[in-house]
């Protein structure tokens, strides 16, 4: 029978191994690491680049993370897992999992580089990216991980500024080109699935990549109750998808059928509020572009049901 | 029982860290480094290492991952030159920070621009202040012995700083020579196993590699100086416990030859010390009283056994395979820091050579020693000169 890694939320420890941290109310990067490590457990090494998350968790002498933890630099997150793997496998240490958490700039554009070279070695090594679209620990600057249009501070908006001109890079499928041993898109709007997902790459002997929408209120200018809400919209407007690469295939885990308007999802945030029709027009054909695309090529296993959030 | 064996730079290295019982090797090739981490590949494929190795796709993905293996307690070698150390540089500063004692050979070579894989002491140089140990060896025996002392040193619980081994490269990586290779017996007496009480620990979790704030942050900063200082007396040791278990001493932070009565003393690093050995005997066999120090560490740096250089009616000179551009070479920089602080006010003279891998005759260091003369004498002499230039200056 196949293993269906799915965690329930009942079942979920009660330990804290992520806390005391400094992230923003809303924030959804610390959810995801929270959440993760849930799943990962306490014999867990995990590396953080510079970031939100380093930042918020590391100030000397109040350390935030109850496990093993250390801060890279800022291209080095892969590569330091992978010292810290082969380290671990060369003492001999047994039942652990090396995980990294890095933003999107620490994942697409600087640590992309080290990310490459440890799918290639099929290092055991588990690697998330909170993506938040821009560097918000520098104060929102644009990352290859901002979708168009987006707001940011290097990407004004005015009167010959209409936000980001550079759609985000599909990380996914770049891992995925690698031949990576499993990769997954996820949402902290969907809980129960970024923890199969997480427990998926657990046990996963060679290399994971998760790569979780992680929205920041700070950063995209919404109210820091809404981080879920923004999550979920993102998924029903088609903008953000659910799905796993394993064996050589792709799989979609969630189809929302018919999309909800863009603008539902878009008006929400204070940094797509400039964005015209001509500009929500270019969004609409880019996203159903992609989806004729996934609804061809990918093999579809509506997951929904085993969702239990209410 | 030592075996003696025809080894190049590159290979006294490899069997230096075999030896040394690494736990986790990363490696990115560069001219001309890669014999080094070629044989400790081969090492591997035959089960005479038993270690992981990582194929890493840059020099800073290698030091990297050599912060993460030696975060959980491993010991790592890594081997890098040039372009690959400085594109490390932001890896330097943090290995030191973090206080890994990871081991690591540069060969040392020219910077580009222009591109150049030949010989000079500008990359390591460059980067003194870094926070490495960094020690230069004059010959593939000494290569051997450092890396074997290098981890005795860097995981000391007195200095868990970093270690940089530099050869010069190709003179020093390609040059063989008859080396002395201890067995693995003789070494294992001499090095103890890696144990850091500050590893990270699954039963004993620890945050490390950590921020801090201005409330904390000189603090740490004085602690990796001092520990740095501290590491001098460390050194001396090291090579004193070396010379009792395997039978070789090399005289700590530097090297002297003929340097109690000398009336000119030329201060080098790396190989050339060999050439300028050559050239002291035959000024001595002439009446002239001539006088090498070879510096070996220069950090820490080796104040105290400079500033004893120096004497009245003494002149002394710096051979330097390195310059910082607008003002003098570096090596002399720090040397005439030491004579300062120590109150010594002697002629000194800095001799710029080998950039980009020229030779270095032993002309040019008989030259410079008449120079040194000069000076000592009182006549004018330019006090930083390129040695063999084919410019006007």
């Amino acid at each position: 029978m196949k293993t269906d890694h799915g965690i329930r939320i009942p079942d979920l420890t009660n330990d804290e191994y992520f806390f005391g941290h400094k992230a923003c109310g809303g924030c959804g990067g610390s959810l995801a690491v929270r959440l993760s490590l849930k799943v990962l457990g306490p014999r867990t090494f995990a590396v953080l680049p510079a970031g939100c998350m380093s930042a918020v968790g590391f100030i000397f002498p109040q350390m935030a993370f109850a496990i093993n933890a250390m801060i890279s630099t800022f291209p080095g997150t892969a590569s330091m897992l992978s010292g810290i793997a082969a380290g671990a496998k060369a003492l001999g240490l047994k039942d652990y999992a090396v995980v990294g958490f890095a933003g999107d700039g620490g994942t697409a554009d600087i640590g992309l580089q080290a990310l490459s070279g440890a799918i290639d070695r099929n290092d055991r090594i588990i690697y998330i990216c909170y993506d938040n679209e821009a560097y918000m620990n520098t104060g929102i600057q644009k990352s290859g991980l901002t979708p168009l249009g987006a707001r940011t501070t290097t990407t004004p908006a005015g009167s010959k500024g209409t936000g980001s001109r550079t759609v985000k890079k599909n990380m996914f499928e770049i891992v995925a080109a690698h031949g990576i041993s499993y990769a997954a898109t996820a949402s902290v709007g969907f809980i129960p699935d970024l923890l199969r997902k997480v427990n998926k790459a657990k046990q996963t002997t060679g290399t994971s990549y998760i790569h979780v929408f992680a929205p920041c209120p700070t950063g995209w200018e919404y109210e820091p109750s809404a981080t879920l809400q923004i999550s979920r919209l993102a998924v029903a407007s088609g903008l953000w998808y659910l799905a796993e690469y394993e064996n050589d295939g792709f799989s979609l885990n969630h189809d929302p059928g018919e999309f909800i308007p863009l603008r539902d999802y878009l008006s929400a945030q204070g940094r797509f509020k400039h964005l015209g029709e001509d500009e929500i027009n270019v969004i609409e054909r880019n996203r159903d572009e992609k989806w004729k695309k996934i609804r061809r090529d990918w093999k579809h296993e509506e997951r929904t049901s085993q969702w239990q959030f209410g | 029982m030592q075996q003696r064996l025809f080894l190049s730079g590159n290979e006294a290295i490899a069997l230096g860290v075999k030896l040394s019982r690494p736990h986790v090797i990363a490696a990115y090739p560069i001219t001309p480094q890669t014999v080094a981490v070629e044989r400790l590949a081969e090492m591997m494929q035959s089960g005479d290492l038993d270690a992981e190795y990582l194929h890493v796709e840059s020099e800073h993905s290698a030091l990297s991952a050599m912060m993460g293996a030696s975060a959980v307690g491993a010991r790592t070698f890594t081997a890098t030159s040039s372009q690959g150390l400085i594109y490390m540089a932001e890896c330097l500063h943090y290995a030191s920070g973090g206080r890994f004692p990871i081991v690591m050979m540069n060969a040392n070579r020219a910077l580009a621009l222009p591109w150049s894989i030949y010989g000079d002491q500008r990359d390591s140089l460059s980067l003194l202040d870094c926070g490495w140990i960094q020690v230069y060896a004059e010959d593939a025996q000494e290569s051997l012995d450092l890396v074997i002392q290098a981890y005795r040193i860097a995981e000391d619980k007195r200095v868990l700083t970093p270690v940089m081994i530099n050869l010069d490269g190709f003179v020093l990586t390609h040059t063989y020579e008859p080396v002395l290779v201890p067995d693995q017996v003789e070494v294992d007496s001499f090095l103890p196993s890696y144990d850091n009480p500050y590893a990270m620990n699954l039963d004993n979790p620890k945050n490390v590699g950590f921020s801090s704030t201005p409330q904390d942050t000189m603090e740490f900063k004085y602690q990796q100086h001092a520990a740095m200082l501290d590491a001098k007396d460390i050194i001396r040791e090291v090579d004193a416990a070396f010379g009792t278990c395997l039978g070789r001493r090399y005289g700590g932070l530097v090297s002297n030859y003929w340097t109690e009565d000398a009336d000119c003393i030329l201060i080098t690093l790396g190989s050339i010390a060999g050439t300028v050995r050559t050239v002291v005997d035959e000024l001595r066999d002439h009446g002239f009283r001539a006088g090498l120090c070879r510096i070996r560490y220069m950090r820490p740096f080796p104040e105290d056994e400079i500033a004893e250089l120096a004497r009245p009616g003494r002149a002394i000179g710096v051979l330097e395979k390195d310059i910082s551009f607008g003002f003098e070479g570096t090596v002399f920089t720090n040397v005439n820091s030491a004579l300062m602080k120590a109150g010594m006010q002697v002629p000194v003279l800095n001799f710029i050579a080998g950039l980009g891998g020229r030779s270095i005759s032993r002309g040019d260091i008989r030259e410079a020693f008449t120079d040194l003369e000069k000076a000592r004498t009182g006549e004018s002499v330019r006090n930083v000169r390129f040695v063999n230039l084919g410019v006007a200056t």
